[in-house]
């Protein structure tokens, strides 16, 4: 097995395979919702406002996916998320000084995002400490500072909203620029440095290592503690990014929001092929599946689908695909297995 | 290794009693006969749950799916029985919905063992699935109608007791149902072939199959045996609150790993005990019942489930950085 995976040949075909898989899938799905919603779901329109939409998902779904690299998970995303954007429009909205000129409305956005993005590295920082240093399950420690970051959420805003945004804010959620969303170029933007980030750094490459094996990794001199922390503080700020994008285009903050993203970002990273147990992952494969996902959601919507009805196909859907990936896994081994042995009869 | 764990459970009865002597300090009515008898009610539903997660977490695996099952058993078996106007006795409306249970928690095991999947993520899945079944193809209305065996449970209680402020204090009969099943559990994980396949299984799965225990047996026990539990707690749940709603239970999952955890299992399996269990399930109950008692807004309780949860998790830890140098044994 070893020296297979060595072989020059093997290991890059097997990448394909996967994300081969994924473009069919995603192409199938789109000429299945195209079919289902004739003349709906091919438009300009619709085009736009999934491209406004699935930006969020896409860099919560990323921020998983350092976190399933390295073997861990991150499920207190969407927590970070709420509680670093609620904290942001807290300042933007409450702090503001009376008739502000656009210069301090300039400047307390500027802070407010300073504020979102360092309590995101404080989040990130809890999280990875837990991990690293008390060696608690990745699954616990998320768990429960999820509860404890929407539980401060909910502390702050006792269960309300916070509305009406500075005008200029908005415009990251909802603007547009040479005729594309804001929030594409945004998730854009992040997806090429967390690829840049995974493949050409030093961080990159040992949390695959650390993700495959650790022990190896630590006897083989990579500082395991260090770099389990930035992987869950690179997950705990593209969360808040994501929940800057969400008040800014939905303009408001809420405590509760988007609790159901959790298991799309799982549903996401599993169809794009990362590997649960560590070790794999490719960025490439996680844009295409959450735009695949996007695909999905918005045809479902389309054909009048409510919204427990969509809960429960994504259920069946996450569990066919983890089934599918390990009957293709499964096949793959078999195949593998053959040729080692066909090679040691030779 | 023996004493290690009794320290361990003795340690949460001793932060149980110091946080309830706090608690009836501030505001002494906690200790009135009410108020404890009101307490051991709303253990059972968390503890029924919690017995069935404390088999899953000592095999190794962490399943979430459980208040969904209880869930879809409980408003099936409303439905059903509200339409075909039942009045037989109350055991057959437990039978039927533990059997629901049963049924999906097969659902579950087929897929965990045949596929060797990882049960977090099945059991994300199964969550999501069986609670929008029930949303999408059942019905979403409150059933404010139960079934007369069920009305006839729900009003089962001992001791009862008009208290001086006229209040009655009464002990609900659920509450001996909950230890009756946390004995069964007890009895199966310590004294039958199964049981000690469960531990195993936690401790080590390749040693358990050499040791010549079938793997796929104890997987689908496990999950089955979660489901009953959860088809249970589903129907008690329904008659302690006198409906059957489909928006209920789903979310209070964490609350019910976080006793787990609270009482000693451990993550990673091959740990934990049902006296454990019953106390983690005491002590979480007592705090999240008791900030209103010591006048604090409900809105904390959230924070305050996590962070119970972080610390229990965290102290066994601090302790397991010594014993590090020395092996883990599986207990035996």
């Amino acid at each position: 097995m070893k020296i297979l995976s060595n072989s020059p040949i093997k290991l890059p075909k097997t990448k394909d395979n996967n994300l081969n898989r994924l473009i069919i899938i995603s192409i199938v799905i789109f000429v299945l919702m195209a079919i289902l919603n004739p003349g709906k779901f091919i438009t300009m329109r619709n085009f736009r406002s999934m491209s406004y939409s699935f930006p969020e998902l896409g860099l919560l779904s990323l921020g998983l996916t350092i976190c399933m690299i390295t073997g861990g998970i991150d499920l207190s995303i969407v927590g970070t998320a709420n509680l670093t954007s609620i904290l942001a429009a807290k300042l933007m909205v409450e702090a503001m000084p009376e008739n502000p000129t656009s210069a301090i409305i300039a400047l307390y956005i500027f802070l407010a995002v300073g504020v979102a993005f360092i309590f995101g590295i404080i989040a990130g920082l809890i999280n990875g400490y837990l991990v690293s240093t008390f060696h608690i399950h990745p699954v616990l420690v998320t768990l429960g500072t999820w509860q404890v970051f929407s539980g401060i959420a909910i502390i702050i805003t006792r269960g309300y909203a916070i509305p009406n945004l500075p005008k200029p804010f908005l415009f990251v959620g909802n603007g547009r620029f040479l005729g594309l969303a804001m929030p594409l170029y945004i998730f854009l933007a992040l997806a090429i440095v967390v690829a840049v980030l995974l493949r050409k750094t030093q961080f990159g490459r040992s949390i695959y290592f650390i993700g495959t094996n650790a022990t190896a990794a630590r006897f083989a001199g990579i500082r395991v503690r260090k770099m389990l922390m930035r992987a869950y503080v690179s997950s705990a700020l593209l969360a808040s990014t994501a929940g800057l994008l969400m008040i800014s285009r939905t303009n408001q903050a809420k405590a509760d929001y988007g609790r159901s993203y959790i298991l799309q970002a799982v549903l996401v990273n599993l169809l794009a092929g990362v590997n649960w147990h560590g070790g794999f992952g490719r960025v490439i494969g996680v844009a295409i599946a959450v735009v695949t996902l996007q695909f999905l959601s918005s045809g479902f919507n389309m054909l009048r689908f409510n919204n427990f009805a969509r809960d429960f196909t994504w259920g069946v859907f996450l569990i066919s695909i983890m089934i599918f990936n390990h009957l293709m896994n499964e096949r793959k081994n078999r195949l593998e297995a053959d040729i080692a042995g066909a090679k040691s009869v030779e | 290794m023996r004493k290690l764990l009794k320290t361990h459970e003795s340690y949460i009865a001793v932060i149980l009693i110091v946080f309830s002597l706090i608690v009836g300090i501030i505001n002494p009515k906690f200790f009135s006969i009410g108020n404890l008898f009101g307490l051991l009610k709303s253990t059972v539903v968390t503890g029924i749950f919690a017995l069935g997660v404390l088999l899953v977490l000592i095999s190794g695996e962490i399943d979430i799916s459980f208040p969904a099952i209880g869930v879809v058993s409980m408003y099936i078996t409303g439905t059903v029985f509200e339409a075909i106007d039942f009045s037989g006795p109350t055991i057959l409306a437990f039978l039927f919905s533990g059997g629901i249970g049963v049924l999906l928690g097969l659902i579950n095991a087929a897929v965990i063992s045949t596929f060797r999947l990882p049960t977090l993520i099945v059991s994300l899945g199964t969550l999501s699935a069986y609670s929008g079944f029930v949303l999408t193809f059942i019905d979403t209305r409150i059933i404010n109608r139960l079934s007369e065996p069920v009305v006839v449970y729900s009003k089962l209680a001992f001791f009862r007791r008009t208290m001086e402020s006229g209040q009655i204090a009464e002990l609900h009969f659920s509450f001996f149902v909950y230890l009756a099943l946390a004995a069964l559990t007890a009895l199966i994980l310590r004294y039958t072939i199964i049981g000690r396949g469960v531990y195993a299984l936690g401790g080590d799965r390749q040693a358990t199959k050499r040791a010549g225990f079938s793997i796929k047996k104890i997987e689908y026990f496990i999950y089955c045996y979660v489901g009953l539990l959860a088809g249970l707690a589903g129907i008690i749940h329904s008659a302690h609150v006198r409906n059957a709603n489909p928006f209920d239970l789903v979310g209070g999952e964490l609350n019910v790993i976080a006793a787990t955890v609270l009482g000693g299992a451990i993550i990673g399996g091959g740990r934990g005990t049902v006296h454990g269990t019953l106390l983690g399930v005491m002590l979480i109950t007592v705090i999240n019942n008791s900030l209103i008692l010591m006048g604090i807004p409900s809105y904390w309780q959230r924070f305050t489930t996590g962070f119970v949860l972080l610390i229990a998790v965290a102290i066994p830890q601090i302790g397991s950085v010594k014993s590090i140098r020395t092996p883990r044994r599986v207990r035996s």
